[in-house]
């Protein structure tokens, strides 16, 4: 499919109105002949790209700068993944790239074309939740929730990495995973939990 | 963050060709290789680094720059393999263990599968004046400017190998332990393919902290030679504020050779706290070839930091430093090899 890149979801007309317009504005003050020397004139550089996310081909034009978490949150409408400190060191925003867990908030947008991401919204499957989000969810494996699409992910791709034998390398495994509420008790206990699930499966 | 190009590189000659623009130095040229990005993208958003074109690497070179593989000049590692894949190699964690603990003790389970070898041992310093751009005082990011870090919060800087200009701690791990295993860098420039001794890849500070590397800008790191090995007596002793996922204050990199309890061969190279990977060929001198015991490791640690010099916040690094060359020491031989 093809996303409109000036599609405007319910929720940005209420917030992001004046972002979107002014993104418009952007791209029609850039056609694609005049990017070859736009970085010199400091003008922005956009880039068709294609990248399959949960599953679904998107089809969109995207500034270079623009990082993966971003392109998901405003372009997407892919809320689940949370961008906590927008530099590579809470976690709030992994996400599985071809299946294995990196930072989304790291990672140019352009860098992913032709790479399959998983989010959050694609972890749950026909017959239900994934055993990680049961997990958390029976453990109380959070408290305000923000880290916790950011734990579930990392979480899932460090069982299958196989860094999720004990209780102490699920906590160093686990550690560019940061909770303010300091669930992490609950965490580990959480991921034991899904790893015979997982294993069993 | 600041508008840039963005190209995908397949052939590494082309890359390094689209690279090649002049500049006073590898790590502030226009043209940026973009491997991983963990500590590209975070300082372009600082608005520390400023490239206008970024030209994407991780594909560039095919096998060869992704592989680990004995050959008969030692152990081969390409530039593209990513912390992740080396920390968890098998034959890494069986012949040179000190390879792997460098990586695995390093940023974070996320972060070593992104991040790749080539990129790892150029990170920059987390100085906070260097990386925060409102402070007008860093000799590394505006020459001549001065250092705040001198007579301002310096707890994280380095007591061995400062200068007037500069006192940042080299922020890596895994160089200490190639500085240690006596390897080689390879190199592809604009002339060709060069290779140098990794002990020669990184400067002091000097008269000239914004000139970090020795490579020419547009110069790509192709890949690791690690002679000599195995290493399976080796490993690295990593002290931190937090037991996971923090930097060192203070690290040890060792490897040994015994026979009976004569430390034949001794590799020492020390981290957290020095502003490039630091062998502590001081140290070494007085433990080859002799009984090691704890007396002559202190005495010997005593020598290696002679010179050392601590600031307001950081002389706490002196004796923890001395303490982690012991503890290190006294840890591998603990070790089978």
């Amino acid at each position: 499919m093809t996303d409109d890149p000036l599609e405007v979801t319910r929720r940005g007309l209420l917030s992001g109105g004046a972002v979107a317009a002014s993104a418009a504005t952007m791209m029609q003050a850039v056609p694609a002949e005049a990017q070859a020397d736009a970085a010199a004139q400091d003008r922005p550089q956009l880039q068709d790209i294609t990248l399959e996310v949960n599953g679904e081909q998107r089809r969109l034009a995207v500034d270079t700068r623009t990082s993966l978490a971003d392109l998901l949150r405003d372009r997407l409408g892919m809320r689940g993944t949370k961008v906590g400190c927008d530099m590579g060191q809470c976690g709030a925003c992994t996400v599985h790239v071809d299946g294995t867990r990196k930072l989304s908030c790291l990672l140019p947008a352009v860098s992913v074309a032709g790479h399959r991401v998983t989010t959050i919204e694609g972890l749950a499957g026909a017959d239900g939740l994934h055993p990680m989000q049961q997990a958390f969810i029976d453990n109380d494996a959070f408290q305000c929730g923000y880290c916790t699409p950011g734990q579930i992910m990392s979480a899932v791709a460090c069982v299958a990495e196989g860094h999720a034998r004990d209780d102490g390398e699920i906590r160093e495994y686990m550690s560019g995973n940061l909770c303010r509420c300091a669930a992490y008790p609950n965490i580990v206990a959480a991921i034991n939990q899904a790893r015979r699930r997982m294993e069993k499966a | 963050m600041r508008p840039y190009d963005y190209t995908r590189a397949t052939d590494p000659r082309a890359a390094v060709q689209a690279a090649r623009v002049p500049a006073s130095a590898h790590v502030t040229a226009p043209v940026q290789y973009l491997g991983g990005g963990t500590n590209l993208i975070d300082l372009m958003k600082l608005d520390v680094m400023r490239p206008t074109a970024v030209v994407d690497i991780k594909g560039v070179g095919g096998e060869a720059y992704r592989q680990v593989r004995q050959t008969p000049d030692g152990l081969r590692i390409g530039a593209m393999v990513t912390m992740a894949e080396l920390a968890d190699h098998p034959l890494i964690r069986r012949d040179y263990p000190v390879l792997s603990d460098g990586l695995w003790m390093a940023a974070s389970g996320q972060l070593r599968n992104m991040a790749r070898l080539g990129g790892n041992v150029l990170q920059r310093t987390r100085c906070p004046y260097f990386r925060d751009v409102t402070y007008a005082q860093c000799n590394k990011r505006e020459p001549g400017s001065g250092c705040a870090a001198q007579d301002g919060h310096n707890r994280i800087h380095a007591v061995l190998g400062g200068s007037k200009q500069c006192i940042a701690t080299y922020a890596g791990d895994w160089g200490h332990t190639l500085v240690a295993l006596d390897a080689t860098v390879e190199v592809l420039g604009s002339s060709g393919p060069r290779s140098l001794r990794f002990a020669d890849l990184h400067r002091l500070p000097g008269d000239t902290p914004h000139i970090e590397t020795t490579l020419a800008p547009g110069e790509l790191i192709t890949g690791f030679l690690v002679p000599g090995g195995p290493w399976p007596r080796s490993r690295y002793v990593k002290v931190r504020d937090r037991e996971s996922y923090a930097f060192a204050n203070a690290s040890a990199a060792v490897a040994i050779r015994m026979r009976g309890d004569v430390a034949e061969d001794i590799r020492i190279a020390l981290g957290g706290m020095t502003t490039k990977p630091w062998r502590a060929t001081r140290a070494e001198a007085l433990l080859r070839g002799r009984p090691i015991t704890e007396a002559a490791l202190r005495a010997a640690a005593d020598t290696e930091f002679a010179d050392a010099r601590s600031y307001e916040y950081n002389a706490f690094k002196v004796p923890l430093g001395k303490a982690t060359l012991v503890r290190g020491v006294l840890e591998t031989m603990a070790m089978k090899g």
